[in-house]
């Protein structure tokens, strides 16, 4: 790797998150809550959602991590809240589909706006997953709070 | 300085990775040997050779180069039992790796009927510093026999704690298992004196010499006196390829367990009904077993033997002496493990204030210099020391006080790169 492959991965909007992150802290109230760690180098992410009448209402969390992992949780949260469930799940699905795509997917800025920083990520594969952890932590825990919500309108209207 | 091997340059140039330029023209400084070594020429011509000139299966093939390749084969063993003051060649069993020979002694002391049988309230001893591959299976065998899992903690400086060795080894103890130099920390466990009190008691002695043999001379007969029945290590970090480990173990006690795996090789005669399996090294080798790379293994072992491994050791310890040094110039910097150079072996793990061990690794990379981030598959020695990962960078006997220079250069540039300084 050279030194510019290092300020590709390393963009100033990451190093700015990992200082200053977005939205960290588990808060009340939550629907769900999920831990998901990165087996290979052991970074861990504790993960909350709250959803109200179909909108993500807030997204906290207490990681450990990497720079890249942890301005990625800060991004993924300030991208998701305030979003419709079906929105925040697109903009999930973009970012996967950017961060797997071995550096040949283009991002689009509309939509992932601070993520497409991460562009750079893709092509460091032993980094990808640093990257995607919190996002699919959020994934899993949004499915777990609507599968509960399910389960709960079934038994009300049983 | 005093204790570096004297023909450095010229062991150097028996590793011919050590040449190679990485991506924009810098060359490779690989700190990363307790992952796993480079291979010096030898080695490779070694494998090569075999392959081009001698392949054919071992002991089951009657001809010509059936009987090459089986004797290069039995001769790698001798030259590994040789180099490990073996016993006996014959106690010396060919595994994948030191995780495997791990692995089959906690799988077949679980189905060992008699004096090694395992039962409940049985009890199995290791260290808070063992590698993930010396936890595990201990885990395994524990929970499947209602036996209790017990270990040695740590002392602040990452040494082990023995003030409880008294209560912890007693009558109800069955194994100990440790490892004698820590991937993590670096430490070099007193392994004969464990093995002395866990003798006392009639518990059976597992080392794990990963990371020792690639670094000190082992005379297995002097630690089987002091009470060793078995020893697991790793081929690919003596300088040899992967795919090859070694178990050696006392004749008795591998007389008295049972097979690992069944098959081809490891049977005296076989029946529809029942089998009657082969003798050591031979009833632990089910199938044709790793042909080239134990071929590779003992050109390996003869390389280290002819540079002498004191000389290696005495190497080993004048490049950590001078690197936990140059480290401890590095401000934000903590080593984690002994900072006396003689307690330990040659990976430091460290932290690096305020910059995340992957961060630091990365930025180490576009130096050129390769070092590991992570746990280093040491989990619970990382939470005694209440870090999640660290950076190892770790020598062996191809590293330079040079190679350690560009460490430090490189170190400096990451606090600057993440704006520490
Ligand atoms: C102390 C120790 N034990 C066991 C192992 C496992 O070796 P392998 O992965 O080759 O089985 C290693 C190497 O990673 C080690 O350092």
């Amino acid at each position: 790797m050279t030194a510019q492959d290092l300020d590709a991965l390393y963009q100033e909007i990451i190093l700015d998150h990992y200082k200053n992150p977005l939205n960290k802290g588990l808060r009340d109230p939550f629907e769900a809550e999920v831990h998901h760690v990165n087996p290979t180098c052991g970074d861990e992410v504790t993960l909350r959602v709250h959803l109200t009448d179909g909108k993500v209402s807030d997204v906290s969390y207490d990681a450990m991590g990497c720079s890249i992992s942890q301005a990625s949780t800060s991004v993924m949260t300030d991208l998701v809240i305030g979003k419709s469930v079906e929105e925040a799940m697109s903009i999930q699905a973009s970012f996967q589909e950017l961060m797997q795509g071995r550096g040949n997917v283009e991002p689009d800025e509309e939509v992932l706006e601070d993520g497409i920083a991460f562009a750079g990520v893709a092509k460091f594969p032993a980094r990808v997953k640093c990257a995607l952890l919190s996002w699919m932590a959020w994934k899993d825990a949004t499915a777990q709070a609507l599968a509960d919500a399910g389960t709960d309108e079934e038994t009300t209207n049983g | 300085m005093d204790g570096l091997l004297p023909e450095l340059e010229v062991i150097r140039k028996d590793f011919p990775i050590l040449e190679r330029e990485l991506a924009g023209g810098k060359p490779l400084v690989y700190l990363d040997s307790a992952n796993t070594s480079q291979k010096p020429q030898v080695v490779i011509d070694t494998m090569v050779d075999h392959l081009e000139r001698h392949n054919a299966n071992v002991a089951r093939a009657m001809h010509q180069l059936g009987a090459e390749s089986s004797e290069a084969f039995e001769s790698a063993r001798d030259k590994i039992a040789a180099f490990v003051n073996a016993p006996s060649r014959d106690e010396i069993i060919f595994t994948k790796n030191a995780s495997e020979a791990l692995n089959l002694v906690a799988n077949t002391l679980a189905w060992a009927r008699g004096p090694l049988e395992i039962g409940e309230g049985d009890e199995v001893v290791i260290t808070e510093m063992e590698h993930h591959s010396n936890i595990v299976p201990w885990q395994l065998l524990t929970e499947r026999k209602g036996a209790t899992l017990r270990w040695f903690g740590l002392h602040d400086d990452g040494t082990l704690d023995l003030s409880d060795i008294d209560s912890l080894i007693n009558e109800k103890t069955k194994v100990v298992s440790l490892t004698w130099v820590s991937n993590m920390l670096g430490t070099i466990n007193p392994v004969a004196e464990i093995a002395r009190k866990a003798k006392a008691v009639g518990a059976i002695v597992v080392v794990d010499a990963s990371q020792a043999v690639p670094q000190m001379p082992v005379d297995l007969v002097e630690l089987a006196e002091a009470g060793v029945d078995l020893l697991a290590f790793t081929g690919h970090k003596v300088v040899g390829p992967t795919g090859i480990g070694v178990l050696w173990g006392r004749t008795e006690i591998l007389d008295q367990l049972p097979p690992f795996l069944g098959g081809g090789e490891m049977i005296e005669t076989v029946a529809m009904e029942r089998s009657t399996y082969a003798g050591i090294p031979h009833k632990f080798e089910a199938g044709t077993p790793p042909i080239v790379e134990a071929v590779g293994l003992g050109a390996a072992v003869d390389y280290l033997g002819h540079v002498g491994m004191a000389a290696i050791r005495d190497h080993e310890h004048a490049i950590t002496a001078y690197a936990l040094e140059a480290m401890a110039t590095v401000s934000g910097l903590t080593v984690l493990g002994p900072l006396d150079a003689s307690l330990r072996g040659g990976a430091i793990s460290f932290e690096l204030d305020g910059v995340h061990p992957h961060d630091v690794a990365q930025v180490l990379d576009s130096r050129g210099v390769a070092v590991r981030a992570g746990h280093h598959c040491a989990k619970p020695a990382h939470k005694r020391f209440g870090v999640q990962a660290s950076t190892r960078a770790s020598s062996y006997l191809y590293t330079t006080p040079g190679e350690i220079d560009a460490l430090v250069e490189a170190l400096e540039y990451t606090r600057s790169y993440f704006k520490l300084s």
